[in-house]
């Protein structure tokens, strides 16, 4: 009885109102004409798409650094991974798998630079991590511009060097995983029929099967280390580094292992997110999903030090929920482009608060 | 008349009284010196003459302060400086990047006018009047007899002389009558302290009173007319200069009646060491800041409670934190025989040393984690205890861990809700049973404990020190007990070693008597405990 009292709870103002305003949204949607199943179908591949890249908030949230505001150093680690990758034309499943591993050692070793970093300045993690975010963007760019990429497909077409800026990921590995089990170009498709505009309307709902497992299998990974004796080790660094260090805990180094595994896991998350968003924009990409991932994890019910994987599922379901209802309800309600206010202030809001928390945590 | 008067005052924190019917009074031109333990009261009622925000936050307190038989009721401390009260504080209150002129003057500084305050009429945009102000302050300066430039930086100042400087700032205000000095000393080398000395007689024949808070039982013999001696927040004494002597300051600071003392010592078991030497510390220096330790000797016999007693800041604190490595440390510690590694918490905890830190909040605890985390973390990290293997993981054994946690819940009756309540949820007395099961859960041969008793309750002060007693005496654990409180130490230890300025001064079986501890702790010399 307790523990369903905490849960609520644990549930928090910030959540509810959210979650009402999304019911209230698939409420409504019919009266505008919106298909509710449609919603839903985006708000699942949206999920999918977004997940792990969520997740790879988690490390260094646990061990004490902070929210990661230098995700893009694991987002351009992905993107060399695919360039790479793209080089030598491995298409399908295995280019993709490969394109994981490879952005995961990449990640890795920009992590462990990274980590050396963070390890000097702390205290002043995040607004550091935005810089160095924000610096690895612009270093990349001029790196997509002069590497020597010779596959034709991934050059720009006049100079025949540097990355183009949008590259298509049709003759990659697009859907590879989103339509697994199912057949390629179409996967696991139900048809479900929906009353809308006064008559009953059949409405396809696909299941990204596949990009679901995979988030699952990263997810259950890192719940496991979480339990291991090294994740205990980690989350009390995160608790209070001094108590860690009176047990014997090498605080630097496991805060360095927390960076290691967020900027990887961010690099798979990024090529998760190539897959289905069938785009890799290489000059763009990587700063707009700093705000977004942050507040995502933030909406689950994270803190500055504490975040689980209940708060990734929750967090990305809720942020990517609002991020496709509003623009087709409300658009459709009042024909007036609200959408990019309300993510707006919900990003950015969600942030705020979470850091104006900071110095009450003993409260 | 009185300069000051303080009638029946008493002040309690939320229940907890500090100060029980003070009164006494001090007449002009008087010093009186104020002795006690730590957690006499001392400061507490400092606070109160001196009206400092602290104490009207906590609901004020009963009694009366007079100032030439006047009642006075301060509500800040602008009405006490107003009232003619200076007050110096342990910790320097100076600006580094100003000069020593500009330091005592701050706020006070004579002006001129000029053209732009004389048409604004603002006096605040008057032009500073350094040259007077420098006279001025050089004044203030020399009437301490000390060599000292008004226009150097204080930041580049000798520890010492930023004590004069801040006396220097008290005197410079023309009304002061009365001066408080919260251990003017602490802080000086003995040629300083006897200049200071020199300028506190100096002052009071100039008709300035003084209150003279310090430990050190000679200075005060020397300097002061009056002698105060709180203990437990009621004054146990109050007498003239020539009708006191050192050894009954002492032991009325520290003492209880001498029946308790052989009392209490029956119960301590091990005051003659017999047993092999388990722990060794040579020329051990620790840079803990505030408690620095000096080259500390010191032999634990195996098996034994031995209690390190010292005031607040002589290094006591550093010896244990020292041996865990958590401070930077220098010199040889020999466990068992072997030598134990140097600044490496976990190499100490491996050989079997476990250790209770006086921060309860900052390195005992994990507050936001559950009290089966707290309890095992240090067990599962160093010994591998409450994991299991899955696949390539070590994970954690969640129903071990609330096996051992409730284990010590019934064992230390900890009041929670369950191995799962977060910690931060818990009472003081309730966190410290966790930071004990925490090394007990280590089964270590030998268990530090700082502060076991600090910030909580009498009825938890019991069952802590009688559990660590029980573990002592049912596993035959060798137990170190770091405490500022005596008596505390006197009930469970068998040998106490007194800590001054960073070394051991002396080591007494707990039954000697209470103004030998006094003394000692006070820095005083004793011709017996050389032995």
């Amino acid at each position: 009885m307790t523990k369903i009292k905490h849960a609520i709870q644990g549930f928090g103002r910030a959540r509810m109102i959210i979650l009402i305003f999304l019911v209230a949204l698939l409420l409504i949607a019919p009266v505008f004409g919106v298909s509710r199943v449609a919603s839903l179908n985006d708000m699942l591949t949206r999920f999918a798409m977004n997940a792990v890249l969520v997740l790879s908030m988690v490390p260094m949230i646990q061990s004490g650094c902070g929210l990661n505001f230098g995700v893009p150093l694991g987002l351009v680690s992905g993107l060399l991974a695919e360039a790479i990758i793209w080089e030598y034309k491995l298409p399908g499943a295995k280019g993709f798998i490969l394109a994981m591993l490879l952005g995961a050692l990449i990640g890795a070793i920009l992590g462990m630079l990274y980590g050396f970093i963070l390890n000097r300045i702390r205290g002043d993690e995040m607004v550091i991590a935005t810089y160095v975010g924000y610096a690895i963007i612009y270093f990349m760019n001029m790196m997509w511009l002069t590497l020597p990429f010779k596959n034709p497909s991934s050059v720009q077409g006049y100079a025949g060097e540097g990355l183009r800026v949008t590259i298509s990921l049709d003759n990659h590995w697009l859907h590879v995983f989103d339509d697994w089990p199912g057949k390629p170009g179409r996967g696991v498709v139900l048809t479900i029929h929906e009353y809308l505009n006064g008559q009953w309307t059949p409405q396809e709902f696909k299941i990204p099967v596949g990009t679901l497992l995979l988030f699952a299998f990263l997810a259950l990974l890192m719940w496991l280390f979480f339990r291991s004796k090294t994740g205990t080790a980690m989350t009390a660094v995160g608790s209070n580094p001094i108590y860690a260090m009176a047990g014997g805990i090498n605080i630097k180094k496991m805060r360095m292992s927390s960076v290691v595994l967020s900027t990887s896991i961010a690099a798979i998350g990024m090529i998760i997110y190539g897959q289905t968003y069938g785009f890799a924009q290489f000059y763009t990409a990587p700063q707009f999903f700093t705000f977004p991932t942050v507040a995502a994890i933030l909406l689950g019910g994270a803190s500055l030090n504490k975040a689980s994987i209940t708060n990734v599922i929750l967090g990305t379901f809720l942020f990517q929920g609002v991020l496709t209802l509003t623009p087709s309800v409300i658009n459709s309600a009042i024909k007036l482009d609200m959408s990019e206010v309300i993510r707006m202030i919900i990003t950015n809001g969600l942030i705020i608060i979470a850091l104006t928390r900071k110095g009450k945590k003993d409260a | 008349m009185a300069l000051l008067e303080v009638r029946n005052v008493s002040k309690d924190f939320s229940g907890n009284v500090v100060l029980k019917d003070i009164s006494f009074s001090l007449d002009a031109g008087k010093v009186l010196a104020l002795c006690g333990e730590n957690g006499a009261g001392k400061s507490t009622l400092m606070n109160i003459i001196f009206g400092m925000p602290v104490i009207q936050d906590t609901g004020g307190y009963e009694g009366e302060i007079l100032i030439d038989g006047q009642v006075v009721k301060f509500q800040n401390t602008s009405d006490a400086l107003e009232a003619g009260i200076g007050m110096v504080h342990q910790e320097f209150s100076l600006i580094p990047g100003f000069t020593a002129a500009e330091n005592v003057m701050l706020n006070r500084e004579p002006t001129k006018p000029n053209t732009i305050s004389k048409i604004t009429r603002q006096m605040k945009l008057d032009k500073i009047d350094a040259p007077t102000m420098h006279e001025s302050a050089q004044e203030s300066i020399d009437k301490l007899e000390i060599e000292l430039d008004s226009h150097n930086m204080v930041g580049e100042l000798p520890v010492g002389y930023k004590q004069f400087l801040e006396i220097a700032r008290e005197i410079n205000k023309e009304k002061v009558k009365l001066l408080i000095l919260d251990e003017p000393t602490a802080v000086l080398t003995e040629s300083e302290a006897e200049l200071l000395l020199t300028a506190m007689r100096k002052l009071s024949a100039s008709g300035i009173s003084i209150i003279f808070i310090s430990h050190r039982l000679r200075e005060v013999m020397e300097v002061c007319d009056q002698v105060v001696v709180m203990r437990d927040g009621l004054i146990v004494a109050d007498a003239d200069k020539d009708d006191i002597t050192i050894p009954e300051i002492a032991s009325l600071m520290t003492g209880r009646d001498v029946d308790m003392d052989t009392q209490n010592a029956h119960d301590a078991k091990g005051y003659e060491p017999n047993g092999d030497v388990i722990l060794e510390l040579k020329n051990l220096f620790v840079d803990m800041p505030g408690e620095a330790v000096d080259g500390v000797n010191l032999t634990v016999y195996e098996g034994e409670i031995l209690g390190i007693a010292g005031l607040a800041g002589q290094g006591k604190l550093g010896i244990s934190n020292g041996i865990m490595g958590i401070y930077p440390t220098l010199g040889k510690i020999i466990f068992q025989g072997k030598e134990v590694p140097l600044n490496n918490p976990r190499a100490a905890q491996e050989m079997g040393i476990a250790f209770v830190s006086e921060d309860r909040r900052g390195v005992g605890l994990l507050l936001d984690e559950p009290i089966s985390w707290n309890i095992c973390f240090n067990a599962m990290q160093i010994q591998n205890l409450g994991l299991k293997k899955f696949l390539f993981f070590n994970l954690r054994d969640e129903k071990k861990m609330t096996e051992i946690a409730e284990k010590y819940i019934e064992e230390l009756e900890i009041k929670c809700t369950g191995p799962d309540q977060l910690v931060k949820n818990l009472s003081g007395g309730n966190q410290q049973k966790i930071c004990l099961a925490k090394a007990f859960c280590m089964q270590p041969k030998l268990l530090l404990v700082s502060e076991p008793t600090r910030g909580i309750d009498v009825g938890a002060k019991e069952l802590v020190l009688e559990a660590l007693k029980k573990y002592n005496r049912d596993n035959g654990t060798t137990i170190v007990i770091v405490s500022s409180e005596l008596e505390e130490l006197r009930s469970v230890a068998g040998r106490i070693a007194v800590v001054d300025e960073g070394e051991i001064a002396a080591i007494l079986p707990a039954t000697e008597s209470s103004a030998k501890f006094g003394l000692l702790m006070s820095g005083e010399k004793l011709e017996e405990s050389a032995s």
